[in-house]
């Protein structure tokens, strides 16, 4: 095998040099498997050669193009992390900084039994090779950051794996927290759940900065994968520091049967972008896809998802939600695909902006792409300012128009929490996103 | 003891002069009817006492006990004893009662000061229970699918929980059957008492079968053109409100 080439230019690279990334090879231990090491020399490569997205990018429409940046970030051991954790109990939990385990919550000696695993990808990559190998970045980017996905996978150091047998049900919720710690630091977090037949899980994963004033830089994915009859819930809620620039890639694979609700609760960064994908890969499949975002001051959140249906009588369901205030934008592109033979497709997509300020910017890009001729596809996107009638019947009960356009506010993410069939689970996350919003 | 003193008020919506010079005093313990044709101000005066930000007060003044609240917004006003029941409930998707009456109630107190949770509960299910509102209510979206009788008595039941100096209860009876009417009068005979001047504004004289007022007074051009007892709601209903503008017409003549 060849050694990955010692020179690269420097605009395509930025921080992350050859060097950069022989370093990172050699932190790694020894027994990761071979193919996982070629890969990932592989995917460097790519990050190498491909350009930055430029202007006339169509998948990086309305995007800040001039504030993407591969310049000036480390990669730093963390020395300590602070432990940030959503108020709720848990079956088991994984605590990453810089990309190393720092701190775990084993899961009991019964889920053990019935063969559940919540552990570090270094350590499944050498125990369950196959599980791994089968749906660990197996989705390709397909939502306009191949760059960043080589980037994601050349650098990945380690992440968490969760896997659930057929027939087993992991009734609390299991967290996985990623830390970036360090004023420059970059980071590669990733999470991998596969649920088997008939499997259920609830995951929360959690991304959060050491400071807030901390320039980092995160290139982060997920991939989740529930198998024929499988129900998982995912929440993902991103913290990072208002300086950092996030690029997070998540793709949700749903079999016969199976149903995948995700949340992501978007509130860190200053600049932020989502790409979620869902493919309802067999008949009976269901992905809902929900989002909330509190976008404030400068902060961009950049939001671009793809629902593909390849197979008949499945079911996508999208309610993305944002709040801005101050001089924030956000963008939703969102694409349904239905394949010529997904007849009897249910597809459904909103994007709905609540405008708290006249200096925010939101753009919708709402999209279809249908091949099939018996489905039922809807989409819209509307952007609304606080309803004054709405404002002055809370004022007239006593309740000062600040706080009358706060509840309001909650009133409108509400919707989406609701969305929540956990009781405690919908408690904490609205409390997260009171108390944030509050700030 | 309090009173409510609306005096020569004149009220707009942009360039338009609804209220021409309503002068009206409301003591605690009083209730007042407003009867009057559609399109004569009845509302806007209610919403004009209240607050609303698209209405003008272009002259005279309001005054609760004697201090003048034009100067506050809507929620001062409504902190300092006013209450309007709206005729048109806003619906509030996604904030329940219970979040929305606690809101309302913190908003009461000084700041720093918590509202103590379990209290409220039970202050908030001994008022439901005083006018048979089922609990389940508490947990649904602020008037979100309600009937308009039980938009009604969400209005009734924030009011009974807000204890004001004075509500201002404008078209109450409107979209109610006579089920949902008698369950509403209940309410606010329940809430009558020494420490509530309520003013009732109806077009219809049957919701004062349900709620005897002290004084009857008749709107017409944003003004009051007549004043008497329960009886002249009576005599109104009888005649018709033809009766008062050819008895206007004859007078100006």
């Amino acid at each position: 095998m060849s050694a990955p080439t010692l020179s690269a230019p420097a605009a395509l690279v930025g921080s992350f040099t050859p060097d950069v990334f022989a370093a990172h090879l050699a932190s790694l231990p020894p027994s990761l498997p071979g193919w996982w090491v070629a890969r990932k020399r592989a995917a460097y490569a790519r990050f190498a050669s491909l350009p930055m997205p430029t202007r006339t990018d169509e998948m990086w429409r309305f995007s800040s193009i001039g504030t993407l940046t591969l310049d000036g970030f480390t990669l730093d051991a963390a020395a300590s992390v602070p432990l940030l954790p959503i108020g709720i109990p848990k079956a088991a939990q994984l605590v990453f900084a810089n990309g190393r385990l720092v701190s775990r919550e084993l899961l009991s000696s019964d889920l053990v039994a019935r063969g559940v695993i919540v552990d570090t990808l270094q350590n499944a990559l050498v125990h369950h090779d196959a599980l791994v190998r089968e749906h660990l970045l197996a989705q390709p980017p397909k939502l306009g950051s191949p760059k960043f996905a080589a980037l994601h996978e050349a650098f990945l150091a380690d992440g968490a794996f969760i896997y659930v047998p057929r027939d087993v049900q992991v009734a609390l919720p299991i967290g996985v927290f990623s830390h970036a710690i360090g004023a420059t630091s970059a980071v590669f977090p990733h999470t991998l759940v596969v649920l088997a037949e008939n499997a259920r899980a609830t995951v929360i994963e959690y991304f959060g900065s050491d400071a807030d004033t901390s320039a980092q830089f995160a290139a982060g994915a997920n991939d989740l994968f529930a198998g024929h009859g499988a129900q998982l819930t995912y929440i993902g809620k991103q913290d990072w520091s208002h300086r950092a620039l996030s690029i997070q890639s998540n793709s949700t694979v749903v079999r016969r049967d199976a149903r995948v609700q995700s949340l992501n609760l978007h509130l860190g960064a200053r600049q932020a972008r989502h790409e979620s994908l869902s493919r309802l890969a067999a008949p009976g499949a269901f992905s809902e896809m929900l989002a909330l975002t509190v976008a404030e001051a400068g902060q961009e959140f950049d939001q671009r998802t793809l629902q593909i249906h390849e197979a008949p009588n499945t079911k996508s369901d999208l309610l993305y939600k944002n709040a801005l205030r101050g001089t924030a934008k956000t963008i939703f592109s969102g694409l349904i695909v239905v394949d010529p033979d997904a007849q009897k497709t249910d597809a459904y997509q909103s994007n709905r902006n609540l405008m708290l300020s006249d200096e925010a910017e939101a753009c919708s890009l709402p999209g279809l792409e249908i091949q099939a001729n018996d489905v039922r596809c809807t989409h819209g996107a509307t952007s609304s300012r606080i309803d004054p009638e709405q404002e002055f019947y809370l004022q007239s009960r006593g309740i000062a128009k600040e706080q009358a356009d706060e509840l309001l506010t909650f009133g409108f993410f509400e919707e989406v929490l609701a969305r929540l069939i956990d009781h405690d689970l919908h408690e904490a996350l609205r409390l997260l996103i009171q108390t944030k919003f509050k700030k | 003891m309090s009173q409510l003193e609306i005096k020569d008020l004149h009220v707009s919506i942009g360039e338009k002069a609804i209220v021409k010079g309503l002068t009206l005093t409301i003591h605690s313990g009083e209730v007042h009817a407003i009867m009057g044709p559609n399109g004569t101000g009845k509302s806007t005066l209610s919403k004009a006492i209240a607050g609303h930000p698209d209405y003008t007060i272009t002259s005279g003044e309001v005054l609760l006990d004697g201090a003048s609240i034009l100067g506050q917004e809507a929620d001062e006003r409504a902190r300092a004893g006013i209450f309007l029941a709206f005729q048109y409930p806003s619906e509030i998707p996604g904030v329940s009662i219970a979040n929305f009456l606690r809101a309302a109630q913190q908003a009461r107190m000084a700041e720093g000061e918590e509202l103590d949770a379990s209290a409220y509960y039970k202050r908030l299910y001994s008022k439901m229970d005083l006018l048979k509102i089922d609990r389940k209510f508490t947990s649904r979206s602020v008037n979100e699918g309600f009937s308009g009788g039980e938009k009604k008595r969400c209005e009734i039941l924030q009011m009974a929980m807000l204890e004001p100096k004075f509500a201002l209860m404008d078209e109450t009876d409107s979209g109610l059957d006579i089920d949902a009417l008698r369950i509403v009068a209940d309410g606010v005979n329940t809430m009558r008492g020494p420490n509530l001047g309520v003013l009732l504004i109806t077009h219809y004289q049957r919701l004062l079968d349900y709620i005897v007022p002290d004084h009857v007074h008749v709107m017409y051009d944003g003004r009051i053109v007549k004043s008497g007892d329960k009886s002249l709601a009576l005599e109104l209903e009888a005649k018709g409100y033809d009766w008062i503008k050819k008895e206007l017409a004859a007078s100006a003549a």
